[in-house]
């Protein structure tokens, strides 16, 4: 891989011309790279709405069929842990904003404490997005084809005894309660909140590996006021993440 | 390999398989694109041929109906997402875009290498299934039969997909972020190149409508493996939502497919026939336009899904406006060739050829938009022949055409004309045999998709296969002579064909860096400004800039020039 690098025209070109050294050989100067940089990004967030769009779209489809069923499913997800998490990633989106500015003023040391804080949200989250997903599993609220699940036409006696047992049954008498056809609308429900949040919790993974490169490279000294463009769309990123939930959040949770 | 007398270029600048596959040289990724898509057009290409080749009689001949499925199956994956989804926009449009805009690069050349790499990744996955258990479906993955029934490796071919997917989209980004930021002084938007529009339509819709496949894709693996049902009726779960996500991408995919392709064909119809363009801004409005309305036509696929009868109306009714921004742009062609100097160079055959293709491919699209006669049409070989007349009578030539066109600022060769001009002639007669009698039997009710038939299609199917080994043989003849003009072709002079867009206005082969300072630039189509040169065997700019012969001084310098002295 090491041809690869040297024979990259940034590390060839970028310091003939007496420009900064972070500017690549293609652009004339630093704020078209920037500009660029910022305009590329923009259109990444767009394909990132339109990739969450067309779940979005199931979501209103299967909704607007059975709202009641929906209204009914809801009622099973936790609004408390909801709310928190919906608090943790508002506080990394301000925190990732602020480490911005900080490394726009050259304060490195707290724009590293800012990114510190917006990495222990986003892991914050995912320990609270693994405790209700834990609890769906236990309590067999999952897709409706696993073995274990509430929603299995087919489910043998052992696991159904097993999900009866289990909380002294609270969550598993309400759905025997239901018609074949009910039970169906609202495993509709609980596949598509899994996609959903799914999908979303796979882009804070994503984004928290983003946050812990822009530390090690913070850490080593990169940015400062003549560069800070990869913690800028870094920044945007992790908003769109954020933002993503802001919609989950009152569409799934809040439906009663 | 190459011919060191002409100095440092592109080409001989480095060596080696890491200066080209780990290259960030948009140049060398653009080769690299054409040599991979022109591997898949092989595959896909054989399997075509087998696909006639069963098709010669009635009943079974060489394959049965199981590999007849896996056939027209992985023919069309193969030339969708491999092939002509890259082929004109990663291919062409990587090596052309930033010459014609007069960049030194793409606006992120890491990025750019990315999408290739992805390219080959998602190409491994379709290896992956050709050597497993192939893929039945058909390209369209339809549920619940991909999601339930089908046993061959649907997941694979998906992720597949899923992968070309984002490399079309990085590519798209990459490109309109070029487009928008990269342009030297004094390239407004109106002076962009036609293909470059054509790039820029493409880019939105790769951006906007591509990721809605990957999540539709990914839902039908997570489906395959997890079961959510979403896609399963016996779950309560709509397949027909899957076909609205479906067309909700592979419908603007049609225009991805031709926008670029119609581009080049702008480009190439200007410059064989010495002529300005007739009517810029209308041919660059209409490729945008095209893009809008690409997004709310989808319906038109699902006139027989059970959609509500109100939809398929609405939808019925909007798509008929796709034909107005597509005539636009063939009138305009006609108007240039109208009183120009034409040269039947083998580009403008294919040129030529595409104005009769993608006339006859939209026009046949616009019986299959009238909701009545579609119900009557639908899944019958006039669609197939109507799609063809699009994707490969407009996509494939223009793409053809382009390689020509380009063929020796890539190489610095020429590649042989009498050949190329036979080659092209052959391609286009084959076509229109392959694909008119499929009109026929279409409208009489021969259905796609079965490996047999009734004894009455028998002859426009004979005269099918005739016209697909027609194509065949041309295809290998053209592959034979590029290889061999890189070779041995006469040394290519600067600007064989007089064209005005920057891409020519360089030394034969492109310095690694395109252009050492940003270059003049004045109209694309202005063909004055370069003038045949018998010495050179191509043409020269009439008034050089100074310290530049192959830049061609724009008509606005030159009247400045004159005004102040």
């Amino acid at each position: 891989m090491m041809e690869v690098n040297t024979q990259s025209p940034t590390s060839s070109q970028a310091d003939d011309h007496g420009h900064s050294k972070h500017l690549a050989h293609h652009f004339d100067d630093v704020h078209q790279q920037f500009d660029t940089g910022k305009f590329g990004m923009w259109m990444f967030l767009l394909t990132e709405v339109m990739f969450f769009a067309g779940l979005f779209v199931l979501y209103a489809v299967y909704r607007s069929n059975h709202p009641e069923a929906w209204q009914f499913a809801a009622q099973f997800l936790d609004t408390k842990w909801g709310a928190i998490n919906t608090v943790v990633l508002l506080v990394s989106s301000f925190t990732v904003a602020w480490a911005v500015r900080n490394a726009q003023l050259g304060e490195t040391r707290k724009m590293l404490i800012n990114l510190v804080i917006t990495l222990l949200c986003a892991g914050g989250f995912m320990v609270i997005k693994y405790i209700e997903y834990s609890h769906k599993v236990h309590v067999g609220l999952v897709f409706p084809q696993l073995e274990h699940s509430l929603f299995n036409p087919n489910i043998t006696a052992e696991a159904s005894a097993k999900l009866a047992a289990y909380e002294q049954g609270e969550v598993f008498h309400q759905i025997e309660a239901l018609s074949a056809a009910e039970r169906n609308w609202v495993g509709k429900f609980f596949s598509i909140y899994f996609c959903l949040t799914g999908l979303h919790g796979f882009h804070v993974l994503a984004g928290m590996v983003v946050l812990s490169w822009l530390i090690l490279r913070g850490m080593r000294g990169d940015f400062g006021p003549d560069n800070f463009n990869a913690i800028d769309f870094g920044a945007l990123y992790w908003h769109i993440v954020d933002l993503v939930w802001i919609f989950l959040f009152p569409l799934l949770y809040l439906i009663n | 390999m190459y011919d060191k007398s002409q100095g440092v270029n592109y080409l001989n600048c480095e060596r080696g398989f890491w200066s080209w596959f780990g290259t960030l040289d948009h140049k060398r990724l653009g080769l690299m694109y054409m040599w991979s898509v022109m591997g898949a057009m092989l595959v896909g290409g054989l399997f075509a041929m087998a696909m006639r080749l069963e098709l010669f009689a009635p009943g079974e001949q060489y394959v049965n109906a199981e590999q007849f499925n896996q056939l027209f199956t992985l023919h069309g994956a193969i030339m969708v997402f491999l092939v002509i989804i890259p082929g004109v926009p990663a291919g062409l449009g990587n090596f052309a875009l930033p010459l014609m805009l007069g960049a030194k690069d793409v606006a992120f050349p890491k990025l750019n290498r990315f999408s290739y790499h992805l390219w080959v990744i998602g190409a491994l996955f379709f290896v992956g299934v050709l050597v497993t258990t192939g893929l039945d479906t058909g390209w369209t993955f339809y549920a619940p039969y991909s999601t339930l029934h089908s046993q061959t490796a649907v997941v694979w071919a998906t992720f597949g997909a899923f992968v070309l997917g984002f490399s079309s989209i990085f590519t798209g980004i990459n490109f309109i972020a070029t487009i928008h930021k990269m342009r030297p002084p004094g390239m407004t938007w109106f002076k962009v190149p036609l293909f470059c529009w054509g790039l820029y339509a493409t880019a939105i819709m790769q951006i906007l409508a591509t990721p809605v496949l990957g999540i539709t894709l990914l839902l039908v693996g997570v489906e395959r493996m997890l079961g959510v049902g979403i896609f399963n009726p016996d779950l309560g779960g709509d397949p027909v939502l899957f076909q609205h996500l479906f067309w909700f991408y592979s419908h603007p995919a049609v225009y991805i497919m031709v926008l670029p392709p119609l581009g080049i064909i702008s480009e190439l119809i200007a410059t064989y026939s010495r002529k300005h363009i007739y009517g810029y801004r209308f041919i660059a409005m209409s490729s945008v336009a095209i893009a809008l309305v690409s997004f709310i036509v989808w319906g038109h696929h699902m006139f027989t899904s059970g959609q509500s009868p109100l939809t398929s109306i609405v939808f019925s009714a909007i798509t008929f406006f796709v034909a107005i921004p597509s005539a636009i742009k063939v009138f305009n062609w006609v108007a240039t060739l109208y009183k120009g100097s034409i040269v039947l160079k083998a580009p403008m055959i294919y040129a030529l050829s595409v104005i009769w293709l993608f006339g006859i491919g939209g026009m046949t699209g616009l019986w299959l938009t009238t909701l009545e006669q579609d119900i009557h049409l639908h899944d019958t070989y006039f669609v197939v022949a109507h799609f063809h007349f699009v994707m490969v009578g407009t996509a494939i030539f223009a793409m053809l055409g382009g390689m020509h066109h380009w063929w020796p600022k890539m190489f610095g060769r020429m590649y042989p004309e009498k050949l190329a001009q036979i080659s092209s002639t052959l391609t286009f007669v084959g076509f229109n045999l392959t694909f008119l009698p499929q009109f026929v039997a279409g409208t009489q009710g021969m259905p796609r998709r079965y490996f047999d038939y009734a004894p009455r299609f028998e002859i426009y199917n004979q005269i099918s296969s005739v016209g697909a080994a027609f194509i065949g043989i041309s295809m290998f003849m053209t592959l034979w002579y590029l290889l061999w003009a890189i070779k041995k072709g006469k040394p290519a002079p600067a600007n064989p064909w007089g064209a005005v867009t920057l891409d020519w206005q360089m030394p034969p082969i492109p310095d690694p860096h395109n252009f050492k300072d940003a270059p003049v630039v004045g109209d694309p189509y202005d063909m004055d400004l370069f003038v045949w040169s018998e010495d050179e065997g191509g043409y020269v700019p009439r008034n050089p800039v100074p310290g530049n012969p192959y830049q061609a001084l724009p008509r606005s310098a030159i009247e400045e020039g004159t005004s102040s002295a």
